[in-house]
């Protein structure tokens, strides 16, 4: 199997990349840190200043960075090989819009004050409005995006109108709006990293079924598949995904649509490759996305939901316009 | 014919439908009671008849009406006309209810420039005014040449300009929190789209610049109708097609980047103001008139409401915008999936 042996040593070389990534996001900072520093932050703790800044700050964001990526990428990737759709994503779809608005509303009936209560309310905002846009929507491609971006857009407007009337009861919840991994590292994420990471090992487990799916559903049946028990199981990975990286970090667009058409490129049609680039290739851009946004600023930094934007959106444009990509 | 009325002045004479005569009237009437309401109503409520005497020039309350309140409602009434004129402009130009320059990030580009006007520039009206129309053709350019190989019409068209709108959303964010802290703060209070604070002096120009493209706009309509029917028609029946539709999106631009320059990207009344006006005139295609006299309405009810729901807390106006025209937008997408 030459062409497995290849893609064996891609994952190898994406996986050393995101090691790479790792420590620059780990080095990269407000706080310039000699790296003989970051180095004896884990080797020989002292607890100085710059040992703390590396271990209670910058690991857990980088850490945060990599599993939303991992989330975002496999919801990405699962939503769009199910729907046969290149344009689905989690974020244009509306689906962290859903998660996000039901925080905020949540929030200001006081329900979001525990990660729980956080979690919870991301989920039942993403399944309502993952509904909702697919019900609208599911005629063709580009209406079930246009329908994503419509009601993303309702549901942020009132969000703002929410946020601007309870401007005290929001001010914990500044940087989480527009979608950033900042100001997370102090909050209890366990509760919401944990679920991406139970449901990331579930969309591996799912990725044989799904395999099958691919060749059609009538093909998956004859295998021996149950079609409708998988389609069930892909669209509840999908919403705990995007609801639990919503939780912690925020709406952040554009990356579940970035990331499974870089890694259909080197995966070829296999799927459980697919989805094995998918989770490198997630936190690998949302950690180059983050270092982007923390440099963009003379002081301070970028949302990185702004970055993934203005990174992703040419994707979407591309994929448009490749001819016969998409139905209209 | 019980739908048409013919008026005569010696040698001439004109065939004017009724029903879409009627809903002018009626969205002029509507625009002089809300505008009323908005007068009356402020951070104090003033009674009627004192807003009659203030307009008179009589009264305690003469600087509050008319140096406050009355030119808010003007320019909320004069721009959301504005954005119903580029929104039908566009709407036609793509043969899509959803081509409007909001959708397809054409507010978002003034946005940009405007931006950069303010915060690299001296920031002049002259340069705002310039520098957030060249954002608004760039990035009508940029979606133009984007969807040349999939064809104007459609939604591959809408979806592309989706995508630069939020390409430009972002670059527009990372402009405002680069600037100086006192600028972004000017800046933020507009990125929603608001008409709080604005006066007389800072409208002069950008009235007589909307004036000037309604007049513009008269004299290209009957020809953008005559598109209406497909190019080989309007061809054939003596319409150039070239410079109609250049001088077409000059004047949408225009209209979009004025307001913008002022008071922000306000959304979503491009893309609803020329559909409702066209279900109230009962025209066949979109008719300019309907569609500037439903954005003024609109926006002047958008901006009541903005400062009425949630006192004393005053939303930015275009939040309001959004949520009634994105809502609007989806009624939209579900009418048309029901009869697709």
């Amino acid at each position: 199997m030459r062409t497995d042996r290849r893609r064996a040593a891609i994952l190898l070389a994406a996986l050393a990349l995101l090691l790479v990534v790792a420590a620059a996001s780990v080095s990269v900072g407000a706080q310039a840190i000699p790296p003989a520093e970051i180095w004896h932050a884990f080797t020989a703790y002292a607890g100085t200043e710059e040992h703390v800044i590396v271990r209670g700050i910058r690991v857990p964001r980088t850490v945060l960075g990599i599993c939303v990526g991992a989330a975002l990428g496999t919801a990405g990737t699962l939503v769009q090989t199910l729907t046969r759709n290149p344009l689905a994503e989690p974020g244009i779809l509306g689906v962290t819009g859903g998660a996000g608005f039901a925080i905020i509303v949540g929030a200001a009936f006081g329900l979001a004050g525990s990660p729980a209560g956080q979690l919870g309310l991301a989920f039942v905002g993403a399944v309502l409005a993952s509904v909702a846009v697919y019900a609208v929507g599911s005629t063709s491609p580009l209406r079930l995006v246009l329908t994503g971006v419509a009601l993303s857009a309702v549901l942020a407007g009132i969000s703002l109108g929410v946020r601007l009337m309870l401007p005290d009861a929001f001010d914990r919840y500044r940087f989480w709006s527009v979608g950033a991994l900042a100001g997370h590292e102090q909050q209890p994420l366990t509760l919401a990293l944990a679920t991406i990471g139970v449901a990331l090992a579930c969309s591996v487990v799912i990725t044989r079924p799904l395999n099958a799916m691919v060749l059609g559903d009538d093909v998956a049946q004859a295998l021996g598949g149950n079609v409708t028990r998988t389609r069930l199981g892909v669209l509840v990975l999908v919403t705990l995904l995007a609801g639990a990286a919503t939780a912690a970090a925020g709406p952040i667009a554009f990356l579940g649509l970035m990331v499974p058409h870089l890694a259909r490129r080197l995966a070829g049609g296999s799927i459980p490759w697919l989805m094995a680039y998918t989770m490198v290739l997630g936190p690998i851009l949302l950690l180059v996305s983050d270092i982007v946004a923390r440099v963009l600023l003379p002081t301070g930094e970028v949302p990185v939901a702004v970055v993934t934007a203005f990174v992703g959106a040419p994707v979407l444009i591309w994929v448009v316009r490749r001819r016969g990509a998409v139905r209209s | 014919m019980t739908g048409h009325v013919v008026l005569r002045a010696g040698a001439y004479s004109i065939r004017v439908a009724r029903r879409p005569v009627a809903a002018a009237l009626a969205l002029v009437a509507a625009a002089l009671v809300v505008g009323f309401v908005a007068l009356c109503f402020g951070a104090s409520w003033s009674h009627p008849m004192e807003v009659l005497a203030a307009l008179a020039g009589r009264g305690d309350s003469v600087v509050v009406i008319r140096d406050w309140r009355l030119p808010r409602v003007a320019a909320a009434l004069v721009f959301g006309a504005a954005l119903g004129l580029a929104g039908a402009i566009f709407q036609n130009l793509t043969r899509n209810a959803l081509g409007s320059p909001d959708v397809i990030g054409l507010d978002a580009g003034s946005y940009t420039g405007a931006l950069v006007a303010i915060t690299v520039l001296s920031s002049t009206p002259a340069q705002l005014a310039v520098s957030s129309a060249a954002g608004g053709l760039a990035a009508a350019a940029a979606v133009y040449f984007l969807s040349l190989r999939s064809g104007l019409s459609g939604m591959r068209l809408i979806v592309i300009g989706i995508a630069v709108n939020a390409m430009l959303t972002a670059v527009n964010s990372w402009i405002v929190l680069r600037a100086e802290l006192e600028v972004a703060m000017a800046a933020t209070g507009w990125s929603a789209g608001s008409l709080n604070g604005v006066d007389w002096a800072e409208l002069a120009l950008p009235f007589g610049v909307v004036g000037a493209l309604a007049l513009l706009l008269v004299a290209l309509a009957p020809g953008m109708h005559q598109t209406g029917l497909g190019d080989d028609l309007a061809v054939a029946s003596g319409v150039r097609l070239n410079p109609l539709r250049l001088l077409l999106v000059l004047a949408g631009v225009g209209c979009t980047a004025t307001v913008t320059a002022v008071a922000g990207p306000i959304v979503f009344i491009a893309l609803a103001a020329p559909q409702i006006g066209r279900l109230l005139a009962g025209t066949a295609g979109v008719a300019l008139l309907p569609a500037a006299l439903t954005g003024g309405v609109l926006l002047l009810t958008a901006d009541l409401l903005a400062q009425v729901v949630f006192a004393p807390v005053a939303l930015p106006v275009g939040v309001v915008t959004t949520v009634i025209g994105g809502g609007y937008l989806i009624w939209l997408l579900v009418r048309r999936a029901g009869r697709a």
